[in-house]
C-alpha cells in the first residue's frame, strides 16, 4: 500500500515544498507586479497585460525546456550548479505561478480600484497607501488567485520532470511519480499516487477556504 | 466662517464647461459660491449636479473655463470632504472607516489631525461616532450597517478631516424619511458649525428646509442662483417655475 511507505512521505513532503515555496515566491513577487500594472499608467501597459495573461497558459514542457537549456552544464546558468535540484524545480513552478497571480492581482486591483477611485481620491489618500488598502481590502480575492496558482504548481508534471530529473528520493514529486508508474504499468500505485495528490489538494483548497470564510466573518 | 479665513472659499466657477463623450455635461457655467448657509444644487437627471461637484471638488478638470478655489488654481483638496451618493465602505468595522479616514487626512498633512496620537484619535472617533448618532454600532462591520447609517458613517468619515467644505452629492436620495430627518438635522448641526455645505438634492422639501441659495441647473446650464427665499417665491426664469411646479422639465 502506498499510503504506508515511507518512501511516499519523502515524496509528498517534496512535492509540498515545491509547490508551496514556489506558490510563496511567486505571491511576493506577482502581487506587488499586479497591483502596480492595475495602478499605474504607462506606454506598453495593454501589451504587457496582454503578455501577462498568454503567460498564464505558457506549457510547462516548453519552460522546462528553457530552463534546461539555460542551467545545464553549457548554458548561462550552468555555473549554479542548479540542473536536477528542488531548487530548479522552485524556479521552474514560480516561473509558471508568477503570471496567474500577476494576472489575477492586476484584474482584481483594477476591480476594486474602480469600486474605490472616488472615495479614496477625495480623502486624498497617497498612491502608497491606496495600494496597500486596496491589497487589504482585496485580500480574500487574492486568497483565489493564490490557490489558482498552487493548483497549477502542485499539479504540474512537464516542467519539473524536465529540470528535476525525476531522482528518486531528491527530485521525485507526486506527479513526477504518477508519470513514471504509469509507464512502468504499475496502474495501482500510479492511481493510488494520483488520489492522494487530489486529497491533498481538496484539503488545501478547504483549509484555504476556512481561513478566508473566517476572515470575512471577522472583516464583515 | 468668512471668505477671508478660508483657503478654499469662495469657489469660482468662470466659463467652465466639461464635456464626456461627446455630451456637454456643462455648459459655461459662471458662479461663485461664498462662505454662509448650505448651498444646494437642483435640477432633473443629467442637468449636470454630480459634475459640478466634482469640478467643485476637484475630481474633474474642465476642459474649457476655470475653478478657483479662494482665488487660487489648485484645489485645497485637505480642507474638503466628499460624501457620495453611495459611499463605499471599507471591509472594516465602523471605528476602523474612521480612524482610517482620520489617518488618511494626517497624512495628507491636514494641519488639524496632524498631532493626533492614538488615545485623541480614538477620542476623535468616540466624538465622530456620538455626532452621527452611532455609538452603539462603532464595532459593527460597516458593511452591515443600512443605507442611512452607511451614510451617516460616510459623513463621519468626511467630518474627521475637519474640512472647510463639506460637498454631498444627492446624501439622502435612498434614505427614508427617518433616516433623512437625521442626516438632515446633521448637516444643519455641520453647517452651524461654521463649515459650508454644499450638496445635491432630487427633493424640493430638503432644499427648501436646508438651503441658504439654490443652484437651478437644467441640461448643464446654470438656470438660476440665488437665496433660497427668492428662488422658491419668485422664480426668475420660467423652466424654474415649471421645475418648482412640479411639471416635467424637458
Amino acid at each position: 500500500m502506498p499510503f504506508i511507505d515511507p518512501e511516499l512521505f519523502t515524496i509528498v513532503a517534496l512535492s509540498l515544498f515545491v509547490s508551496l515555496s514556489a506558490v510563496m515566491l511567486a505571491a511576493l513577487i506577482g502581487i506587488p507586479i499586479g497591483a502596480l500594472v492595475a495602478l499605474t499608467q504607462f506606454r506598453g501597459k495593454a501589451a504587457l497585460i496582454v503578455v501577462l495573461n498568454a503567460l498564464m497558459g505558457l506549457p510547462p514542457v516548453v519552460l522546462g525546456l528553457l530552463l534546461y537549456l539555460l542551467l545545464s552544464r553549457a548554458g548561462p546558468l550552468g555555473f549554479a550548479g542548479m540542473l536536477f535540484t528542488p531548487q530548479a524545480m522552485i524556479l521552474a513552478q514560480t516561473l509558471l505561478v508568477l503570471p496567474i497571480i500577476a494576472s489575477l492581482t492586476r484584474q482584481t486591483i483594477q476591480d476594486y480600484w474602480s469600486e474605490y477611485r472616488d472615495e479614496l481620491t477625495a480623502m486624498n489618500v497617497s498612491k502608497r497607501r491606496r495600494v496597500a488598502t486596496l491589497l487589504i481590502e482585496a485580500r480574500f480575492s487574492l486568497l483565489t488567485a493564490v490557490l489558482a496558482g498552487f493548483g497549477r504548481a502542485v499539479g504540474e508534471v512537464g516542467a519539473v520532470i524536465i529540470v528535476g530529473g525525476n531522482i528518486d528520493g531528491y527530485t521525485r514529486t507526486m506527479t513526477t511519480a504518477v508519470a513514471l508508474e504509469t509507464s512502468k504499468g504499475n496502474l495501482w500505485l500510479a492511481v493510488n499516487l494520483g488520489l492522494l495528490l487530489m486529497i491533498i489538494v481538496v484539503l488545501i483548497n478547504v483549509l484555504a477556504g476556512l481561513i478566508r470564510r473566517a476572515g470575512e466573518r471577522l472583516a464583515a | 466662517m468668512s471668505d477671508e479665513a478660508s483657503t478654499v472659499l469662495p469657489i469660482e466657477f468662470h466659463e467652465v464647461s466639461y464635456i464626456r463623450a461627446e455630451t456637454r455635461v456643462l455648459d459655461g457655467i459662471t458662479i461663485r459660491i461664498a462662505a454662509g448657509k448650505p448651498t444646494v444644487l437642483i435640477g432633473p437627471n443629467g442637468s449636470g449636479k454630480t459634475t459640478f461637484l466634482r469640478l467643485a471638488m476637484g475630481l474633474l478638470t474642465p476642459q474649457a473655463g476655470q475653478v478657483l478655489w479662494a482665488a487660487q488654481p489648485q484645489c485645497p483638496v485637505t480642507r474638503m470632504a466628499f460624501v457620495f451618493q453611495r459611499p463605499m465602505m471599507l471591509r472594516r468595522t465602523v471605528a476602523e472607516n474612521i480612524r482610517y479616514a482620520l489617518r488618511a487626512a494626517r497624512a495628507a498633512g491636514d494641519a488639524g489631525a496632524m498631532r493626533a496620537t492614538r488615545e485623541r484619535e480614538s477620542a476623535r472617533i468616540d466624538e465622530l461616532l456620538a455626532l452621527v448618532g452611532l455609538e452603539a454600532l462603532g464595532q459593527r462591520p460597516a458593511r452591515s450597517l443600512s443605507g442611512g447609517e452607511q451614510q451617516r458613517v460616510a459623513l463621519a468619515r468626511a467630518l474627521a478631516r475637519r474640512p472647510d467644505v463639506l460637498l454631498l452629492d444627492e446624501p439622502t436620495a435612498s434614505l427614508d424619511p427617518a433616516a433623512t430627518k437625521i442626516v438632515e438635522d446633521l448637516l444643519r448641526a455641520v453647517a452651524a458649525d461654521g463649515i459650508k455645505v454644499i450638496l445635491s438634492t432630487h427633493d424640493l422639501g430638503e432644499a427648501r428646509r436646508l438651503a441658504g441659495d439654490i443652484i437651478l441647473l437644467h441640461r448643464g446650464r446654470l438656470l438660476e442662483h440665488g437665496s433660497s427665499s427668492s428662488f422658491f417665491n419668485a422664480p426668475v426664469t420660467k423652466e424654474a417655475a415649471v421645475f418648482l411646479a412640479g411639471e416635467l422639465l424637458l
